[in-house]
């Protein structure tokens, strides 16, 4: 009953088993979200440091509330308020705050493998909330809760990923674990947004966005970073649109069922259209509510026994 | 040891079938009916017994009374302290707490520790009028001031041995063995 790994970095690193076990223990923590008194007694005495280095809403508050629904006491601190400004490193940091006893370290970055770095200096576990372009562990796994609690199940399912592949670590982690899965993925959005050869891993690619929907059950739609469309990856916002925008036009020929899904925060009319955003199909604000279910489960399987801080 | 289909029998089918609607009648007798009352039962085999006790009240006053499950994983005192976690499994009660004697069901009663973890789950629900306690089997060794209020069968034991309760839903046989230890 415990995991195989005892960070969770990326998902690489986790075995079928593992995210099996991660999808069913979230389930069970659903429902103490629904109850009035929304918080169990199970890590009373437990300390989580949320480590932000990078600005967040839903990853921060969810890791938080996760933690505070099962009774740990949980520390924020974001990188514009922390030591970082004054220059201290990162692996200092780190060590410092190890050293007032933290029982798990939630840690974001803009660089990737910042996390994986850490875990090499501390001894309580980590979990990677986001590293740069890298993985995004939590996410895809809440994607996965989305998927099989509307699907019954994930395997033989097909997934077209749309958007920047290239800097998504949301696709990155999503592919891995989906893969893992046995489902089948399909990454659509324009030539300079798609790395090459990802043929060779098993990954369809598709320039056509209604083409590649029409035969998938889950259509995940990625947020166009606008932070990096300085690069001249696309000649325009607009352009981009045009092609690779979900509106009702381009699900016309897409399953009656299909699933809508998107990380968040949403580029409302760039990536998708405002109607299909708010249509029964989409399930991003259950992805969500999902994610802090799967943020209390792995809080819960990495603090057993074997994988507790052995100070 | 013996095994298992050698080990001493406590309570065959007929037995658990008796104990269970002795069990209903007193639940009716001390409530005064099956108005107010509600059955819990604790996973895994306090379900199946609450579920049956819930049947058997059907029978007497044709009365179906809520049911809940409770899954007191995340309110143990001993997780993280040397055992493996159990498998987590959803708590599922679908009904409001407030006014209503609560029936706790468990198919063993031993240190009390499982009993008092369950008081604690409930008592995140609401606010109960009482809370009572059924079990089918009663072995003693009680670590915490908890007595049950109906009981199918008191079996004192020594420490060491294992009382295995078997039941149709989750087993395929009913009956009560009493075995070694196995580690």
């Amino acid at each position: 009953m415990l995991l195989s790994t005892k960070n969770i970095l990326s998902t690489k690193e986790l075995t079928k088993q593992d995210i099996q076990q991660i999808l069913d223990t979230a389930d069970s923590f659903k429902e103490i979200s629904t109850r009035s008194i929304k918080k169990v007694p199970t890590l009373r005495g437990k300390t989580i440091i949320n480590l932000f280095f990078e600005p967040s809403t839903r990853t921060r508050t969810s890791f938080e509330i996760a933690g505070k629904r099962l009774s740990a006491d949980v520390i924020n601190i974001s990188g514009s308020t922390s030591s970082a400004v004054k220059g201290e490193n990162i692996i200092d940091t780190a060590r410092n705050l190890e050293a007032m006893a933290p029982d798990i370290l939630v840690v974001r970055h803009q660089c990737s493998g910042v996390p994986a770095l850490l875990s090499q200096f501390v001894d309580s576990p980590i979990i990677n909330a986001g590293d740069g372009a890298h993985e995004h562990p939590s996410q895809a796994l809440l994607d996965l809760l989305t998927i099989r609690s509307h699907r019954g199940n994930l395997e033989g399912l097909k997934v077209a990923i749309v958007g920047d592949i290239t800097h998504s670590r949301v696709a990155r982690s999503n592919i891995k674990a989906m893969q893992t899965m046995g489902m089948k993925v399909r990454v659509v959005g324009p030539p300079p947004l798609i790395p090459v050869g990802l043929e060779s891993l098993g990954i369809e690619v598709s320039h056509n966005l209604t083409t590649a929907i029409e035969d998938v059950d889950v259509v995940m739609i990625l947020r166009i970073q606008l932070e990096r469309q300085n690069q001249g990856l696309l000649s325009s916002l607009r352009e981009y649109s045009n092609y690779f925008c979900l509106t009702a036009k381009a699900l016309a020929k897409a399953r009656d069922d299909i699933l809508i899904i998107h990380p968040g925060p949403v580029n409302r009319g760039i990536e998708i259209a405002l109607d299909v955003m708010e249509s029964p199909r989409s399930l991003i604000l259950n992805q969500v509510t999902n994610g802090v279910a799967i943020r209390m489960a792995l809080f819960y399987l990495l603090l057993g026994e074997g994988n507790a801080n052995p100070n | 040891m013996f095994p298992s289909f050698m080990s001493p029998i406590l309570l065959n089918a007929k037995d658990i079938s008796r104990a269970v609607s002795r069990i209903s009648h007193e639940i009716l007798e001390r409530n005064n009916g099956a108005g107010n009352i509600a059955l819990v039962g604790i996973r895994t085999r306090g379900v199946a017994l609450s579920q049956r006790l819930k049947e058997k009240i059907k029978e007497i006053e044709k009365v179906t009374v809520d049911h809940g499950i409770l899954d007191i994983t995340l309110y143990r005192d001993d997780l993280g302290a040397g055992i493996q976690k159990p498998e987590l499994k959803k708590t599922e009660i679908s009904f409001a707490l407030e006014n209503k004697h609560i029936i706790l069901c468990d198919d063993v009663l031993f240190t009390g520790r499982t009993i008092r973890a369950a008081i604690d789950a409930l008592m995140d629900f609401g606010r109960p009028s009482s809370v009572q306690l059924a079990v089918l089997i009663d072995r003693g060794h009680r670590e915490l001031p908890i007595r049950p209020d109906y009981v199918g069968k008191n079996v004192p034991t020594a420490k060491s041995k294992r009382i295995q309760v078997l039941l149709k839903e989750e087993d395929g046989e009913d009956k009560v063995i009493i075995q070694e230890q196995t580690n």
